[in-house]
């Protein structure tokens, strides 16, 4: 920040950026030069667990809205991967594989089924809704596993990746890597505006406290069941990422234990934070393949960590980075 | 001009009585404090009057209309506002967003995405204009959970005005604040004395006699008493009603 | 209809209504009365099977490895309320749900590493493994009728204590009103460590229960927590009343679903079209009943009445 009287009176908008956005762009940028690094240090393998992770980010990102930010604790959100991932994996089994449909078809019955059960589910609150949402992605996973036709229990192998008419060459992984993390950048900010604007301020009251929002005169069921939809749909276009990405889907991926591993990785990221489950999901994977390589015991520790942050830990890895690096309490 | 009527309202918890054939009238432009000893049933009529609680019978009637069985965002509305015995804002934003969702809920809906509302002028001019009138603009920005007790009763009467009520319905309002608190308190209530029309739970006494026009007396959810504040203060029933408390 | 057929698949769902019951208990109560969402309850289900099974293996003896499995299945609630639990009352569902999935992995590897990854197989001792024939062409095996018979009794028996005693009245005063209850002076913690423990044991003695027909195996807490869920939301929480009759309203739908749901579509569908639709239907069919009975009444079939 020079004091040159030539400069326009405008502010560095890197440099006065609030710390969290300065820390979030720092990690979005390492993760952006991290193939490069991959490949110069030949291991191909950590290039597979960033882009897995990158796209779980986008799941957690879209839990986090509604969990986060929004109170609505939903243990059924992996549904919405599997839905997504099947989006892709039923029309290739018909042997259709345009990659716009794919997408579209992951978002909207994505989104129409996070309207369904979401007008559902939002009629009750706390407890109650934790358990609906869990059974109805419990109904899915069921529902899913009596598809024979489509693999069932055994799941459905797709023989190739969504075709995007030469436009982008999903086989390539690095492609896949930056398409993955560009969808990443672009739903943060898309959810960072969501939060920030009038509707977010809405949602984000009625988790703080509903009762005074009636009060004031907001109908609050509309604008959580809006943001549910939009959470559902963010997350099965990340599901058809996933579908692409382990060309394997099965119904294990909407099974609640894994909307349990969603929901972990947004609150060790820091819930109600934009970067948040970016650092969770980073977190999670390199514990995960850090323990996984010491003991096949691992999952012991994973659960006593679990255990242990949500007893000792509050606020996340996004909190202690926050306590870390300013004195401020954050912006978001 | 009645803005509100309730008639013969009634609402029963178990073998408890809480609100017996009340009946109440609220006249345009006035202060109208409802008194009574513990347990009388205030909030317990409050609540039913904001929407919270549903009677068992009994309609209560609102510039007109009858809102007896109205969800509360709709009679919020319709120019009913209420502020909360126990504070109840929202703790994690800062002060000038509380008052800032207060107002935006009349503004139309708020299916708007995109534009940060912490930079909308419609919301943060008339937002720091009722902190200003309740004497919080300098804690404009700071987070509602770090303010004193007295400066959140301050907030909830900011929220209650800026959602343009025509009648407030206050839940006693100097809950908790020492004698320097309530009397600007009762400052900035005098100020709203004949633009707004109030209803006013009440147990502070200097506060009521100070500002109200009109006093209910509630005892065992019934009103045994309605009348101007030196008719109360020498009515010997409402004496009996509280057994000794000072009524004076 | 084969007669002889709907009379086991009512039995079957009976047993299957019954067992889910003592898994429900004590969710339910848990819940009513802490307020506490425990996901790891399920894992009761399956230590109480496990440690049956090992006691039964040592002893030779299926009866001893119940009348063991119970206390030590007691035990591990127990201590599980002590050490955790109890620490998370006051928090909010979500940390609820977060700590106890984490138990739900601690107790999972735990079974792994003791019993290993394979299931436990539970021999039915020979007095139980026989058949009652009632009627000509009708054949029941004893052992489901023992474990009806068996899961009515622990339901009776609950039903006296929280409505006979003196400990069920404080348990039923605090589902509706906690702060009733500390104000009369009783020790609220051991209150919730008895009501926790006694429901992981009445829990554990389902798995034992059933593990004979199915299997001890690691996946079973999991499977059956969600349906318990299911059963406390049509229930209504915190109702012990709630949780008998959903469970056995689940129990039956979910097995007489499963076995003549197709013949039901058939009805109205084609043939070809209901084979294809009926499993996965009825897979879905709890779930569906739990959405109507929100829909209509969303506190649920029994509620406990509030304060």
């Amino acid at each position: 920040m020079n004091g040159s009287p030539n400069m326009s009176s405008r502010p560095n908008p890197i440099l006065s950026a609030p710390r969290w956005l300065q820390i979030g762009i720092v990690v979005m940028a390492l993760l952006a030069v991290a193939p490069p690094i991959i490949a110069a240090l030949d291991q191909a393998f950590w290039l597979d667990v960033f882009t897995r992770m990158l796209i779980l980010a986008i799941a957690a990102a879209s839990l986090n809205l509604i969990l986060g930010f929004g109170g609505m604790v939903s243990f059924g959100h992996a549904a919405f991967l599997g839905i997504g991932a099947y989006c892709v994996g039923i029309p290739a089994y018909y042997d259709v594989y345009g990659g716009f449909l794919h997408i579209g078809f992951a978002v909207f019955f994505s989104a129409l089924y996070a309207l369904i059960t979401g007008a559902i589910s939002l009629r009750t609150k706390g407890v109650h809704f934790i358990m609906i949402t869990m059974a109805f992605g419990q109904m899915m996973f069921f529902g899913f596993v009596s598809l024979e036709e489509y693999g069932g229990d055994d799941g459905l192998i797709i023989y190739e990746r969504s075709n995007f008419n030469g436009l982008i060459d999903l086989y390539d992984d690095t492609t896949f890597y930056y398409v993955c993390l560009i969808s990443l950048a672009v739903v943060l900010f898309i959810i960072n505006r969501l939060v920030n604007s009038r509707f977010g301020m809405v949602v984000k009251g009625a988790k703080s406290n509903e009762r005074r929002m009636g009060a004031l005169g907001h109908p609050t069921y509309r604008y959580r069941l809006t943001a549910y939809v939009v959470s559902g749909a963010i997350c099965g276009y990340a599901g058809a990422l996933l579908g692409n990405f382990t060309e394997f889907i099965s119904p294990e991926m909407m099974d609640w234990t894994r909307s349990g591993e969603l929901i972990f990785m947004v609150v060790l990221g820091g819930t109600a934070t934009i970067f948040g489950p970016v650092y969770g999901v980073l977190a999670f994977l390199v514990i995960e393949e850090v323990l996984s390589s010491i003991t096949t015991y691992w999952h012991l520790i994973f659960g006593l960590l679990l255990v242990l942050v949500v007893l000792f830990v509050r606020g996340g890895i996004a909190g202690l980075l926050r306590g870390w690096f300013s004195r401020k309490k954050g912006a978001v | 001009m009645a803005l509100m009527q309730i008639r013969d309202l009634n609402k029963s918890f178990g073998g408890v009585h809480a609100t017996a054939h009340v009946n109440l009238e609220v006249t345009e432009g006035e202060v109208h404090a409802i008194i009574g000893p513990n347990g009388a049933g205030k909030t317990t009529l409050i609540s039913q009057l904001s929407g919270e609680l549903l009677p068992d019978s009994g309609e209560i009637l609102f510039a007109g209309r009858n809102i007896t069985k109205l969800p509360m965002h709709a009679r919020s509305h319709m120019g009913l506002a209420r502020s909360f015995q126990i504070t109840s804002v929202f703790q994690d934003m800062t002060m000038l967003e509380n008052v800032a969702l207060a107002i935006q809920a009349h503004q139309g809906h708020s299916f708007r995405f995109w534009k940060p509302s912490a930079k909308d002028a419609s919301l943060t001019g008339p937002a720091m204009e009722y902190l200003a009138q309740v004497g919080l603009e300098d804690k404009a920005n700071s987070i509602a959970n770090a303010v004193s007790h007295g400066e959140h009763r301050q907030l909830e009467i900011a929220m209650a005005l800026a959602t343009e009520p025509k009648l407030l319905l206050l839940d006693e309002p100097m809950a908790g604040m020492g004698q320097e608190e309530s009397s600007r308190m009762v400052e900035i209530l005098g100020k709203l004395k004949g633009s707004k029309t109030m209803l006013l739970i009440e147990h502070d006494m200097d506060a009521v006699f100070a500002l109200a026009d009109r006093i209910s007396v509630l005892v065992y959810g019934a009103i045994i008493a309605t009348d101007t504040p030196d008719a109360i203060r020498s009515n010997e029933e409402v004496k009996r009603a509280y057994l000794g408390e000072e009524a004076a | 209809m084969d007669a002889s057929l709907v009379i086991t698949q009512l039995l079957n769902g009976m047993q299957l209504g019954v067992l889910l019951f003592l898994v429900c208990a004590g969710l339910t109560l848990v819940f009513g009365i802490m307020d506490f969402i425990n996901l790891a309850h399920g894992s009761f289900y399956m230590i109480g099977a496990y440690v049956c099974g090992t006691v039964t293996a040592l002893t030779d003896s299926f009866l001893i490895g119940v009348l063991l499995g119970i206390p030590l299945t007691l035990a591990v609630g127990y201590l599980t309320e002590l050490t955790v639990i109890r620490r998370l009352y006051q928090r909010d569902h979500l940390d609820h749900v977060l700590a106890t999935f984490g138990l739900i992995l601690i107790f999972d590897t735990g079974v792994h590493l003791i019993w290993g990854a394979g299931g436990m197989a539970i021999p039915l001792p020979g007095w139980l493994d026989s058949q009652i024939r009632p009627a000509e062409n009708i054949v029941i095996p004893t052992y489901r009728v023992a474990i009806i018979l068996v899961g009515l009794a622990v339901a009776a028996g609950l039903y006296y204590v929280v409505t006979k005693t003196r400990i069920g009245m404080l348990i039923r005063a605090g589902a509706s009103n906690r702060t009733m209850v500390e104000a009369l002076g009783i020790d609220i913690k051991k209150l919730f460590t008895l009501v926790f423990a006694a429901g992981a044991a009445i829990a554990g003695l389902a798995g034992m229960m059933i593990s004979p027909i199915t299997e001890a195996s690691i996946g079973m807490g999991n499977e059956i927590i969600i349906i318990a869920l299911v059963v406390i939301i049509i229930g209504g929480v915190g109702s012990i009343k709630g949780a008998f009759i959903g469970a056995l309203i689940v129990g039956l739908i979910d097995t007489l679903g499963r076995s003549y749901l197709d013949q039901f579509l058939k009805l109205f569908i084609s043939a070809e079209n209901a084979e294809t639709a009926a499993p996965a239907i009825s897979a879905m069919l709890v779930y569906i009943l739990m959405a109507i009975v929100l829909a209509v009444r969303p506190q649920g079939l029994f509620p406990p009445k509030v304060r």
